[in-house]
């Protein structure tokens, strides 16, 4: 849970790295219990998890101030769990009970809260794309400073929608982060085999758009260019794009057999890269904290965890009605 | 305290599966994401990780055990200061203990290939001899196939006829199809002809169009219609109206196909059913089959034929197994509905997996003394009314059953057909069961409400026929 928004953003302090390894580490053990519920029956449908991947959003956490919004593919649950929506809600919605940040109605792919700003949770690979700028062009026209996020998958970066979006968005000075979160896959498809561009972020540049490629595993790296990022947008200047290297571990939903990549791709990824063992060796290299410090750590985020399944075990079902409410303003 | 590590489900249709090796053994430390198994599903074989952190103290079930039901203990894990001497006192107060069994409603993932269900279909259903079927010769030998093979073999014998005809989509080549319906077919027929896309259905439903415009005949797979809703411009602005719009010099026989409607538990964006939608069209030809049959005739007709065609499947239906006419060449005609049951008390009209419904009700009624004639119209455009319309002159009475919206229906504007055409004939006004007014909930609870049912095409049939 992000709280400490207006934390000192330069140099790293062994706070901030507690923080990142906290919130990482709630994002895995979040989703690997997620992942033993769906295993249990207790989670029904489509759920990918996010595991691999918590750098990028924790760092653009980090990185964001209150009131700057964020929306995401189907692929949310570290997104939500980053910005600080409670992870009880979040999982009570996962095993569809009215103690669900959509009283069940969602699922795991369609989440919302607008006390923490998070605009979803969608489901239509790309969709998600111009609703984030549609964010940026109200909080333009209505005159604040706030930033969306925007966060898309390698595989949604082919969408026609995401280059009309690329283009009305610079057109008009939109401050939006296009976020590429580039696992390398979409489903079974690598990026080499969907697209013969060398990188995804300079397609901007077609359309005027500065970005850049940021090592989404390395929590640090990601924090000081979503500054970047957002200081460009909060400037007036127009969208800007980051492409964040990342890897998700796990299947691209709970029954992938994942014949499209090797297992040695898999360990070699968690072995030499994994964003959580980089802050931990951060934390432990400086001094900044000891094995025990970090096990009382791990400890309390297993408790947190566990307080969430129990919530999303014992929420009841919604009630009938609710088949009916929420349909019409 | 021991935790019990259980079967998992890795699918959310799976039951039980095959644990087909261990990956670790008694005495293993394992951490979080440490595979400990491999677990074989109908159709795939999957990796089983670690959750919790601790020391494996007992393997309860070995490797090569088949038939492993989901959330059985598979095997003790010791957390730190335990030893196997824990084991007997404390397992049973494992975390899993009290967790329901799977849930029981199918459901399938992207990258999930369907099986039968016990709930399914049409297993609860005894199968019919198709009452009506001109297309099967006497004499034919029938096999058993699951929609998805027919579907495969619709395709993979159209593709060996014919070179112009090629198949393109998200992930139908290298993957063999997100719910493996193109299984087999790069092996067979190679990327020049099995063409994975990128994620970019506007895109790539306009390109074939073009395709087909230029001789070509593309199936366009789309992973599932929800997504097509990208591409409906092509479909509805290009691909149907060309002809018309150019005095008939041009053709462009394009296939679109793919699952249509509610899977289970994939919420709203991911379940809805297309069938009134496309149906409305005119310039399209739209099919909606129920059997393995009845799914390779149509497909057959549908790819050799010239005019688009929009093709809705079913995710819940590709596992499931019909009796399919061993024939050279087995075409469908559309516009020719299915009696799958002869009756005399009411008319029960349906299509794709609104049949599930009607043959449990008609099954159920039967019990009750209500003769009930099932048609299936497999095409909804062309539209069969007329052998709907004779079965209600003999019956009097209509229920419509589908899984769709209701306003409006494909059930609707057969009761609007049979007001106007047959009305002296009709003793009831005709009740549409459709699906509920209402986005896919995700809920278990809910979704089950927001889903046609048995019990309501029951109940329509004892209103109509005043039981
Ligand atoms: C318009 C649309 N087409 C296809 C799908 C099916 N689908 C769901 S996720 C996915 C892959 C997306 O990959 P990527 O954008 O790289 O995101 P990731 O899953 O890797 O986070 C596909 C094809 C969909 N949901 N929406
Ligand atoms: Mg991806």
């Amino acid at each position: 849970m992000a709280t400490a928004k207006s934390a000192k953003k330069s140099n790293t302090s062994k706070e901030e790295l507690l923080e990142y390894y906290r919130e990482m580490l709630l994002i895995r053990r979040f989703e690997e219990k997620a992942g033993q519920l769906y295993g249990m029956g207790l989670i029904g449908g489509f759920c990918h998890l996010y595991i691999g991947q918590e750098a990028v959003v924790v760092g653009l956490e980090a990185a964001a101030d209150e009131g700057d919004k964020r929306v995401t593919s189907y692929r949310d649950h570290g997104h939500m769990l980053a910005c600080g929506m409670d992870p009880k809600g979040v999982m009570a919605e996962l095993t569809g009970r009215e103690g669900g940040y959509s009283k069940g109605k969602g699922g795991s792919m369609h989440m919302f809260s607008t006390e923490k700003h998070f605009y979803g949770g969608h489901g239509i690979v790309g969709a998600q794309v111009p609703i984030g700028a549609g964010l940026a062009f109200a909080d333009k026209y209505l005159g604040n400073d706030r930033v969306t996020f925007t966060y898309f998958g390698d595989g949604a970066a082919n969408q026609g929608q995401v280059a009309e979006t690329y283009n009305m968005a610079e057109l008009w000075d939109l401050p939006v982060v296009f976020v590429i979160e580039n696992n390398q896959y979409a489903m079974g498809t690598a990026v080499k085999r969907s697209t013969k561009s060398p990188s995804l972020w300079e397609r901007g540049a077609a359309y005027g758009i500065e970005g850049e490629e940021v090592d989404g595993m390395d929590v640090l790296a990601v924090k000081a260019a979503g500054e970047k990022a957002i200081a460009h947008c909060r400037a007036g200047k127009g969208p800007y794009i980051l492409e964040m290297k990342t890897y998700r571990y796990r299947g691209h939903s709970m029954s992938d057999p994942a014949k499209y990549r090797t297992r040695e791709e898999v360990q070699k990824m968690r072995d030499e890269k994994d964003p959580i063992e980089n802050v931990r060796d951060l934390l432990l290299q400086g001094k900044h904290a000891s094995e025990d410090d970090l096990k009382a750590v791990d400890k309390e985020i297993k408790q947190i965890v566990n307080e969430a399944a129990e919530f999303a075990r014992e929420s009841p079902e919604p009630s009938l009605d609710e088949l009916w409410t929420d349909i019409y303003a | 305290m021991t935790t019990e590590i259980l079967m998992p489900a890795l699918s959310p249709t799976m039951e039980e599966g095959t644990l087909a090796k261990w990956l670790v053994k008694e005495g293993d430390e394992v951490s979080s994401g440490d595979i400990l198994a491999e677990i074989e599903t109908d159709k795939a074989t999957m990796e089983f990780e670690a959750v919790d952190e601790g020391t494996i103290g007992k393997i309860l079930i070995d490797a090569g055990t088949e038939g492993v039901k989901v959330n059985t203990p598979i095997a003790v894990l010791l957390e730190e200061g335990e030893s196997a001497s824990d084991i007997d006192s404390g397992a049973k107060a494992a975390p899993a203990s009290e967790a329901p069994a799977a849930d029981s409603g199918a459901s399938l993932d992207d990258t999930d290939t369907a099986k039968p269900m016990s709930t399914q279909p049409a297993a609860s259903v005894p199968e019919p001899e198709p009452v009506e079927d001109p297309e099967v010769p006497e004499g034919t030998t029938f096999k058993s196939q699951t929609v998805r093979e027919a579907l495969r073999d619709a395709m993979a014998e159209e593709m060996r006829s014919d070179e112009a005809v090629f198949v393109m989509g998200e992930e139908v080549a290298e993957y063999e199809g997100a719910y493996k319906v193109t299984q087999g077919l790069l092996d067979e027929f190679g990327a020049k002809r099995v063409i994975d896309t990128p994620i970019t259905e506007h895109g790539f439903a306009g390109l074939a169009t073009g395709a087909a415009m230029g001789t070509l005949r593309p199936i366009v797979e789309f992973m599932t219609f929800n997504f097509a809703m990208q591409a409906i411009d092509h479909i509805l602005n290009t691909a149907a109206k060309t002809r018309y719009m150019s005095g008939g010099q041009m053709s462009v026989p394009v296939v679109f196909r793919g699952p249509n409607g509610a899977a289970a538990r994939v919420a709203a964006q991911h379940s809805q059913d297309y069938a009134a939608w496309y149906a409305q069209i005119p310039g399209l030809h739209v099919a909606m089959p129920y059997s393995a049959a009845d799914a390779k005739g149509l497909l057959k007709t549908a790819i050799k034929g010239d005019t688009p065609v929009v093709f809705l499947e079913n995710e819940l239906l590709y596992g499931q197994s019909f009796e399919v006419p061993e024939l050279d060449d087995y075409a469908i005609p559309f516009g020719k509905a299915r009696i799958w049951q002869k009756g005399d008390d009411v008319t029960i009209v349906s299509f794709g997996i609104g049949m599930k419904y009607a043959l449990e009700a008609a099954e159920l009624l039967g019990k009750d003394g209500i003769s009930a004639e099932v048609i299936d119209l497999r095409t909804l455009r062309p539209m069969d009314t007329k052998t709907v319309i004779e079965s209600v002159k003999k019956t009097n009475r209509c229920v419509t059953v589908e899984e769709g919206w209701p306003t409006p229906s494909i059930g609707s504007y057969i009761s609007s057909v049979l007001m106007q055409q047959a009305f002296d004939y009709l003793d009831a006004p005709v009740i549409n069961c459709t699906g509920k007014d209402v986005p896919m909930p995700y809920a278990a609870n809910l979704e089950k409400h927001a889903l046609v049912t048995t019990d309501e095409v029951i109940e329509a049939v004892k209103t109509v026929t005043y039981k």
